[in-house]
């Protein structure tokens, strides 16, 4: 495996101020240019990583911290770990031509079997390069369509945990107000907020689901107090669909379900559950097709569907600070084990909620 | 449902408290003279290492006094550039912001990268349940200790009365036996700590934990805030108040039955509609201090 790490140039000293103000600025720019710094996993686990593992490259464009690029981070790791693969990545590819400049770099310096990324933000580049090199298999999240020969697309589909998530939620309210914080009304949100709504009017037709959008995928204090004007607006149970929520339901001592992970232990006593996304059976079935020959783009989107096993709810929590009406959870454990077995299909709606939503009524 | 208006006012009170902070961090370099653009880097830091510290201590106190000494040492870093080397003020706070930021992201994927976000303790809320005075410790701090200490000093010390002779006309201060370099390292330091407690306010008090991009510009507004205030302090604390009611305001229109028709994009671009209109009116003809941007140096 080649490395990644280059030599540092040693800088020589020198006791004239120009020289210090120039590397203040230059150590500015370099640490600023680091964001987008090439990671390298101990992909494969051991050193028999030979010339027949498929060899993974992931080019995210937020930092791994935020949680959708995390978690198919987490998911191409645990894979890497398995042996399965040989995996590295670079992260925070901020705007389409980063993206572009550095697939190409990817491709011409590593040369790896599958990219793996996220497409949202430069999807007219990420698109072009993948014309340009259809022997290497493009693997990105997605609004657009898959593109032959080796364009595929994914998304987080977790419109079945929210449906769940949403049950649960309707069952425990008892103001009959639920409220959601979510980042912007674009398709892969509206659709979770949508079948988390639908979910809350299957167990409790009067709800009403109050909508809150920040307008921005980072703004946890924002969220925060979004949340807290729904719960000035009456609500009793909340959904944090964003970073932010759970801080809020824990101070006022509310239900509050998670989003991406479980986010049980941020707060242990309020947490009740979490849509969970797991991009492994994404990962494991490009990971097939590449390796018997049989790729070729296509969508991947039913591998994120939790009949797949790409998405679940988290385990419920039994620990909370107010009780779980036994009834409740078997109903959703009655309707995740029909979604398992295909009686019962999530309706997907991708239009905008509106900002307070009366469910049923 | 009646409209939870005494719940949009507590939440102004929330809002504007890292602005405060922040704003009043600026005003005292800018009086001065030094326009410290490295405040959104230096909120970033003083949450993060408020954050850091706060998960290794367990201890609120040590963890707000690190994040004091992390803002000083950001604004010495800002006053060793522009006063001491005498560099664009502009490019020397522009670049700190970026340093900042990206040391600060670079030392949480080291220390806290992978797994489980890392929740610290935080501060209560006093008088809970007390309606619009249920708020944290440091928005009692912000309003009712901070902003009339600076304001008296300012107005009615020896110390204030030099910043603001240096910030005016920084030769004739000189001339006076007032250290130019002196005033504004020092203005620049302490206005540094108040910013950086403005950024642990959102991780030791608000959130309990360190998200990428938490400050989300708030420095840019204590900046906007500072010459919507003419320098002056109260009229800056009044346009922190401005925007956090407008801000809150907007958050709970958007989930009010009534204002459902109202494009969500509208009522989110509120707050800052108002701060452009509100800059578009007082900002006009406004007198900067006398050498604002202006590196000194003796003839």
């Amino acid at each position: 495996m080649s490395s990644m790490s280059t030599t540092q140039q040693p800088i020589a000293r020198r006791h004239r101020r120009t020289a210090l103000v120039a590397g203040l600025a230059a150590s500015a720019l370099v640490l600023a240019a680091c964001g987008g710094n090439t990671g390298e996993e101990e992909g494969g686990g051991s050193s028999s990583a030979g010339e027949d593992t498929i060899s993974v490259f992931g080019a995210f464009a937020t930092p791994l911290e935020e949680p959708w690029d995390g978690a198919i981070h987490a998911a191409l790791t645990a894979v890497a770990e398995d042996g399965a693969i040989t995996y590295e990545h670079v992260d925070d590819l901020a705007t389409a031509d980063e993206m572009e400049r550095s697939l190409r770099d990817i491709i011409a310096t590593e040369n790896p079997d599958v990219i793996v990324g996220d497409a949202f933000a430069a999807e007219d580049a990420v698109r072009e390069v993948a014309k340009e090199f259809p022997d290497t298999a493009f693997v990105f999240g997605s609004g657009g369509k898959e593109q032959a020969p080796n364009f595929s697309v994914f998304d987080n589909w977790l419109q079945d945990p929210a449906y769940l998530a949403g049950m649960m939620a309707g069952g425990l309210t008892k103001t009959g107000t639920i409220g959601v914080v979510g980042a912007m009304p674009i398709p892969e949100v509206n659709r979770i907020v949508n079948a988390f709504t639908a979910g809350a009017q299957e167990t409790n037709p009067a709800a009403r689901v109050t909508v809150s959008f920040i307008n921005s995928f980072f703004d946890p204090a924002t969220a925060k107090q979004a949340a807290e004007a729904a719960i000035a607006g009456g609500a009793d149970v909340l959904f944090a669909e964003r970073d932010g929520v759970i801080a809020a339901a824990e101070e006022n001592q509310l239900p509050v379900f998670g989003m991406m992970v479980d986010q049980k232990d941020q707060a242990p006593e309020y947490v009740v559950s979490s849509l969970v996304w797991n991009m492994r059976p994404t990962i494991e079935a490009v990971v097939a097709a590449v390796e018997d020959g049989s790729y070729e783009a296509q969508n991947l989107a039913e591998y994120s569907f939790l009949k797949n096993g790409g998405s679940s709810l988290a385990p419920i929590n039994t620990e909370t600070a107010f009780e779980i009406p036994a009834d409740l959870i078997t109903m959703v454990e009655e309707r995740q084990a029909e979604i398992e077995d295909g009686s019962f299909t999530t309706p997907v709606n991708e239009e905008e909620p509106a900002g307070s939503t009366t469910v049923g009524g | 449902m009646d409209f939870p208006i005494l719940a949009v006012l507590a939440a102004t009170l929330t809002i504007a408290t890292p602005l405060v902070f922040g704003g009043l961090g600026a005003l005292l370099g800018e009086r001065t003279g030094v326009l410290n653009l490295g405040i959104e880097g230096t909120l970033y830091a003083g949450a993060f290492v408020g954050f850091l510290v706060a998960s290794r201590t367990d201890s609120l106190a040590i963890a707000t006094l690190a994040a004091v000494v992390a803002g000083a040492l950001a604004g010495a870093l800002m006053a060793l550039l522009t006063v001491t080397l005498g560099v664009n003020q502009h490019v020397a706070g522009i670049g700190t912001t970026l340093l900042l930021v990206a040391a600060c992201d670079f030392t949480n994927r080291l220390l806290f990268g992978g797994g489980e976000r890392t929740v610290t303790v935080k501060f209560d809320r006093l008088f809970s349940g007390g309606g619009i005075l249920a708020q944290y410790p440091m928005t009692f701090v912000a309003f009712l200790l901070l902003a009339p200490a600076v304001w008296w000093v300012l107005r009615s010390t020896g110390a204030g009365l030099r910043l603001t002779a240096v910030g005016e006309n920084p030769e004739a201060a000189d001339t006076a036996g007032i250290s130019v370099a002196r005033t504004r390292w020092t203005a620049l330091v302490v206005g540094g700590a108040l910013m950086a407690l403005g950024g642990s306010f959102l991780t030791l008090s608000v959130l309990g934990t360190f998200t990428l991009d938490i400050v989300s510009g708030r420095g840019w507004i204590c900046i906007a805030l500072v010459i919507f205030g003419r320098w002056k302090v109260w009229p800056v604390v009044l346009g922190a108040l401005l925007f956090g009611f407008f801000d809150a305001l907007q958050l709970q229109l958007a989930i009010t039955s009534a204002f459902g028709s109202v494009p969500n994009e509208l009522l989110i671009a509120l707050p800052y509609l108002v701060v452009i209109a509100a800059l578009a009116i007082r900002g006009r003809g406004v007198r900067y201090p006398g050498s604002y941007l202006t590196p000194y140096r003796r003839a």
